[in-house]
């Protein structure tokens, strides 16, 4: 009998080519014939498409290429249309949000940040429209519309970083420049400004999330993958009928950290570390320069930050002293 | 077919592994790394520094040897040679001293004529020669008016020179990169490989606004609630920059000054950073005191893209230590360098 059809596995998944169910009234056509390819079936089901377009994923990849255009030409103009900078500097190139003194002027000239401005609206209905997307097509299934929430909640953490926050903010310039190294450099100068986003306690919680996830998802995987010899990859009938594989894996939680989560309740858990990451994180980043300017001064004032003791003796700002230069 | 398969992925993997490797190569330093605890225990106020490249570093600052002693002529150099206008009291004898030690540090190939023409040595014909004395009332004036910088080791022409007639490490105003222009966005002066900034994208003349003009450095807010500080996140790239030129330049981690909780607090800090707040005031003032002026001096070939004189920055004196040189003074071997000498 073959092993489990699994990555690192050499078993491939492998039906009769199959479109899928009967669309609804209104529906799009698929495009595309679908066929097999045996690389893709090495890591996962190896038919290839149909795939499902839409009204709403079609404008979502017209807008898309939109922003990419914008991002992309802006970028290579940076470099005077030199094809082999632009390669070679491309993680270094950006597409920068309007200087700070535009606050949030929407008609600004092209070569001022009236470039960004265009690229985010189009990024952000090409984002939004692929929700849409989401949405719709697991109504379509007659599925649960989680991943749509979970997508979501990404897109809330975009919304925060490049239009709430500044919006709040009075400035298109407090966003985040599009492009590779740029934004990391602006994400290290954005704690550096308010003071070490360390001490800001969504911060925190936004980590603890992500790191959460992905142990959930590693104890999960792990799990699920280690009773599949027990048909336990069928984790979702276990939830009404537990087998063995189930059982087992339950017993397991419990000996080893006397608590288990259920078939259920274990995709949930993910679920929710997974979503609340970003949700917590998007929090964290709206409260900085809004409600707090400091975070470490924050955290000294609630009593989140010790204080250590002074190894160098007194130290003074030497700009405070009197006659000091300019 | 399926042999052929294989073989192909094999190839393909080896291929990618090849790549992973050399990246891997370029991107760390080879070990061995070492670190100094600085700060209260546990706080990561460490200095990290690998024996391999500190031996160079090391290697490429030493200082050279003094001239021999002389005996004093009993004369004035004022009297005993024309059209001098600075070191005027210093003794003839010790003055030709200087010169010689001076010769070495900064044109040791060129020689005397470097600087005067060889048929009239009093004669201010060259540029050089006006240069080399504005250059004499610098070193004067750091050592005497930047104590609070340079300390009791002070300078020599040699902190920068290093037997080059031009220091090694100046810099001009960038004019940034040639960028299309037109309607395409404006250079925001960044977002490009900045060598300044440790090739980071962060703004790649950080030096113009700070150690030539004096824009605020001071960007994090000093109280925990907002209301008094109106600095933006581009205003902070900047500061980062010039921040990531010191740690080049001196070699050291944002820990020799700073303890990175904070960043801004002078209270966590070591007292090095009260030296390098001293320090920039001190490059801000030499730049606009020294260099700048002698813009019409300079011929355009010494000049930048810009038409601006050559300037100072950490780098110009430190050239990767800590202290320049190890903080060895080579000023107490030339005394008349560390006082005023201008003066009648």
């Amino acid at each position: 009998m073959a092993t489990y059809q699994n990555i690192f596995t050499r078993v491939q998944v492998r039906g009769p080519l199959y479109d899928g169910v009967k669309l609804g009234r209104g529906a799009w056509r698929r495009s595309g014939t679908p066929y097999f390819n045996h690389l893709l079936g090495r890591i996962g089901d190896a038919q290839i498409g149909p795939i499902y377009l839409g009204t709403s994923g079609l404008a979502a990849l017209i807008f898309g290429f939109f922003a990419f255009e914008i991002i992309g030409l802006n970028m290579w103009a940076s470099v005077n249309w030199n094809p082999i900078q632009f390669v070679r500097q491309l993680p270094w190139l950006a597409l920068e949000p309007p200087p700070p003194g535009a606050g949030l002027n929407i008609f600004l000239p092209l070569n001022q940040g009236g470039w960004w401005l265009i690229a985010g609206f189009f990024l952000t209905c090409s984002l939004l429209l692929w929700w849409a997307r989401i949405y719709s097509r697991a109504r379509a299934l007659g599925l649960g519309t989680h991943t749509a929430w979970a997508f979501a909640a990404a897109i809330w953490l975009y919304l925060v970083l490049g239009f709430i926050r500044p919006l709040l903010m009075g400035s298109w310039g407090e966003a985040v420049p599009f492009g590779i190294f740029p934004h990391l450099d602006w994400t290290a100068a954005f704690s550096i400004r308010y003071g070490n986003l360390f001490y800001n306690p969504f911060h925190m919680l936004s980590i603890a999330f992500l790191y959460g996830a992905t142990l959930l998802f590693a104890m999960h995987g792990a799990t699920i993958l280690a009773v599949s010899r027990f048909g336990g990859e069928r984790e979702i009938e276990q939830v009404v009928d537990r087998g063995t594989a189930s059982e087992r894996a339950a017993l397991f939680w419990r000996w080893t950290m006397g608590f288990n989560a259920t078939m259920e309740s274990i995709h949930r858990w993910a679920w929710w570390f997974a979503v609340l990451c970003p949700l917590t994180g998007g929090i964290g980043i709206l409260l900085t320069g809004t409600v707090v300017d400091n975070w470490y001064l924050w955290g000294v004032k609630h009593g989140i930050a010790p204080p250590y003791p002074m190894v160098f003796g007194p130290m003074t700002d030497p700009a405070t002293l009197p006659g000091a230069p300019q | 077919m399926k042999k052929e398969f294989r073989l192909s992925i094999g190839l393909l993997s080896t291929v990618v592994l090849a790549l992973l490797g050399v990246a891997f190569i370029l991107s760390f330093e080879r070990p061995p790394v070492d670190t100094v605890q600085r700060g209260y225990r546990g706080l990561g106020m460490v200095q990290v520094f690998n024996p391999r490249t500190e031996a160079k570093v090391a290697a490429a600052n030493q200082v050279p040897a003094p001239e021999d002693k002389v005996d004093p002529a009993g004369q004035a150099s004022s009297a005993a040679y024309q059209n001098v206008q600075v070191l005027k009291n210093v003794d003839s004898a010790e003055f030709l001293r200087l010169m010689t030690a001076v010769t070495s540090w900064v044109a040791p190939d060129q020689g005397c004529t470097y600087c005067h023409s060889a048929d009239n040595l009093a004669s201010d014909a060259l540029y050089t020669k006006v240069v080399a004395r504005r250059m004499f009332q610098m070193v004067e004036h750091i050592n005497t008016t930047w104590k609070t910088h340079v300390g009791p080791a002070g300078v020599t022409c040699y902190t920068c020179h290093r037997g080059n007639p031009v220091p090694s490490y100046v810099w001009f105003n960038d004019p940034g990169p040639n960028h299309a222009g037109g309607f395409a966005q404006d250079y925001a002066g960044k977002n490009e490989v900045s060598v300044a900034a440790g090739l980071s994208s962060l703004p790649s003349d950080p030096f113009t606004p700070f150690l030539e003009q004096s824009n605020p450095i001071r960007v994090e807010a000093t109280q925990a609630l907002p209301g008094t500080d109106m600095s933006s996140i581009k205003q902070t790239d900047w500061t980062y920059a010039l921040m990531f030129h010191f740690s080049s330049a001196l070699g050291v981690n944002c820990t020799y000054c700073h303890n990175s909780r904070q960043f801004a607090s002078w209270e966590q800090s070591t007292p090095q950073r009260i030296t390098a707040w001293y320090g920039i005031r001190m490059v801000r003032d030499l730049n606009n005191s020294f260099m700048n002026p002698l813009k019409a001096t300079f011929p355009h070939t010494r000049l930048g893209t810009l038409g601006d004189v050559a300037k100072i920055n950490c780098q110009t004196c430190h050239q990767g230590v800590f202290k320049p040189l190890y903080g060895v003074s080579m000023l107490k071997d030339y005394p008349e360098l560390g006082s005023d000498t201008a003066a009648p």
